[in-house]
């Protein structure tokens, strides 16, 4: 069956959550992920969103983590405050994330592209990314791979990843433990080296090659001798992401 | 700070233009109830361009079409930034990107969502700062107002965010009585310590009810009189954002917006057409669709009808 990258994203995102655990939701590819995930194998997963959305179960795509399809069916329509304090308390399993630029040790940008003072492309900011990334204990990150977005240094660093490598976390002050997870692109999976807490290639996407994801990385990507394919989507998979959770295909395009 | 608020029971009503004029100045910072784009006073944003207030700075705690409009209207020349010049889905904010490309809007500091609605907590509580785990090692807390100090305690890095006291805000609310009791439903947002923060606060409604019913629920208000400076009663205010429960978003508004704000020569059609002839928000509501429309976003809401997306890379 043919699929886009977009969709291919969704599902290898929507694969790495499980069924029990508790995701803290950002805005765009995530919410979509989250969505399949709960309709398939993790029909008890416990979405939050940053605006007071606690347990819902999602009936279409919102435009919003604030609009009222975040609480649908929800447990609790809570409060910024009251989600944020259950990050901070450790309630959150994962964060679902995107980015504009990532760097070796999972790193974000979302703030500018340029210079600060004089940026070329003047990005949203932070939101509740830097809350995520720093209070979830495990991030999970969706984003485009090329050489511009996959940087050896951010213009920006508007979420930490592992910030410098291991232990840097801990001496900032983050909660320890915590930490990037996995990077799902329009390539391959990857995750993190645990002694350098650099990142490194997991899977590739089917008809896609090392190479190409080498050739796609500003960085020096870690090749552990194991990388696997990822298995393409399913038609259960595309059935749902195009008839029922994105019909209008506002994000897979 | 709350010295100056009345604790007497009293009728708050009064029309928009005169609670804005009266509770807003230019160069005040501001804030917003809601979420930039959910359950946002767009009825009182409109009434501060009418009134061409200017040099305003805005907390951008989820900033969304709200700060956009503003920046784009020449009200609003200072953010600070947690989420500002994106439309979540709908992606970036032409207008809002342009200002801040162009230095015709200054992000004076960056912050996090959860920073930001902290700083409302710490002055909801009357501290001057509370602490926080978060933006640790970012750039984003090195652009912001918080300070990183040990903790006296266990001896470790912590953040520490400044309370925040906005000049004034508004607040848009489902119901609330004469006084200024209201209810909202759905989730709260930043509403209950931005309530509390803030210096001067307009709660706009979908309705006015009788204060017997606030009376009947106490266990549902969310803001109470003593914090409130005025009530106006503007039913379909939050448009053409999402009103929880009562109406989705307008995507085709939204859509025209996102077209005409790519020029300013387009933004000022946008406000001629919708914003500078309009007296009253009843004629507002008629220019964008009127009963139909209102009808059709109630049902979108109530998933009676599909969402439409005009602005959709897959054509909505």
């Amino acid at each position: 069956m043919e699929y886009n990258a977009t969709e291919l994203m969704a599902c290898a995102a929507a694969r790495v959550l499980e069924d029990g655990k508790s995701v803290f939701v950002g805005t765009g590819l995530p919410i979509i992920a989250s969505m399949l995930a709960q309709k398939l194998h993790a029909p008890n997963l416990l979405i939050m969103f940053e605006a007071g959305g606690v347990g819902p179960q999602i009936p279409t795509i919102p435009i919003s983590v604030g609009d009222s399809r975040t609480f649908y069916r929800g447990v609790m329509a809570a409060s910024m405050d009251y989600v944020m304090c259950c990050a901070q308390l450790g309630h959150l399993d994962y964060g679902f994330l995107g980015a504009a630029q990532i760097d070796p040790y999972g790193n974000l940008n979302t703030t500018v592209i340029g210079p600060y003072d004089r940026p070329k492309v003047r990005l949203p900011g932070s939101g509740g990314a830097d809350d995520l990334g720093s209070l979830c204990w495990r991030n999970i990150v969706l984003m485009r791979q090329d050489t511009r977005k996959f940087v050896e240094r951010l213009d920006f660093l508007t979420t930490p990843g592992y910030l410098t490598g291991p232990g840097a976390r801990e001496r900032a002050g983050l909660p320890s433990g915590t930490g990037p997870y996995r990077v799902i692109t329009q390539l391959g999976v990857m995750g993190f080296d645990d002694a350098t807490k650099r990142m490194k290639l997991l899977s590739v996407h089917p008809g896609v090659t090392v190479e190409d994801v080498k050739a796609n990385t500003g960085f020096e990507l870690i090749m552990p001798p194991n990388i696997t394919t990822t298995e393409p989507p399913s038609g259960e998979e595309l059935r749902l992401l195009r008839e029922v959770i994105d019909p209008a295909r506002i994000v897979i395009g | 700070m709350a010295g100056h608020k009345s604790r007497r029971l009293m009728d708050k009503r009064m029309p928009l233009r005169e609670a804005v004029s009266r509770f807003t100045r230019d160069g005040d910072y501001c804030a917003f109830g809601g979420f930039g784009h959910i359950r946002f006073s767009m009825a009182a944003i409109y009434e501060l361009i009418r009134q061409r207030r200017r040099h305003l700075a805005i907390a951008g705690k989820t900033a969304v079409h709200d700060v956009d409009v503003l920046i784009a209207s020449g009200v609003v020349d200072r953010v600070d930034c947690a989420y500002s010049f994106g439309h979540e889905l709908r992606g970036l904010s032409p207008a809002g990107r342009r200002a801040a490309e162009g230095g015709r809007v200054r992000v004076v500091a960056e912050l996090s969502n959860a920073a930001f609605q902290w700083r409302f907590r710490a002055a909801a509580m009357g501290l001057p700062w509370i602490p926080a785990r978060t933006m640790l090692g970012t750039d984003t807390l090195r652009h912001s107002a918080a300070r990183v100090v040990e903790d006296p305690m266990t001896g470790k890095p912590m953040a520490l965010l400044p309370a925040c006291y906005p000049d004034f805000a508004f607040i848009h609310v489902h119901r609330c009585d004469r006084n200024g009791n209201a209810q909202i439903d759905g989730t709260v947002i930043e509403d209950r310590e931005l309530a509390l923060a803030a210096k001067r606060l307009i709660i706009t409604t979908e309705k006015v009810i009788d204060e017997e019913k606030i009376r009947r629920a106490p266990d549902r208000t969310v803001i109470p009189f003593f914090v409130v400076d005025a009530v106006c009663e503007v039913p379909y205010g939050s448009h053409p954002g999402n009103m929880p429960l009562l109406y989705y978003s307008d995507e085709e508004h939204m859509a025209e917006w996102l077209s005409l704000s790519r020029t300013d020569e387009g933004v000022e059609e946008y406000l001629r057409k919708y914003v500078y002839p309009v007296e009253e928000f009843s004629e507002y509501i008629e220019l964008v669709g009127g009963a139909e429309k209102m009808e059709k976003l109630r049902r979108i809401e109530a998933l009676e009808e599909p969402m439409t997306a005009p602005w959709a890379k897959g054509g909505g």
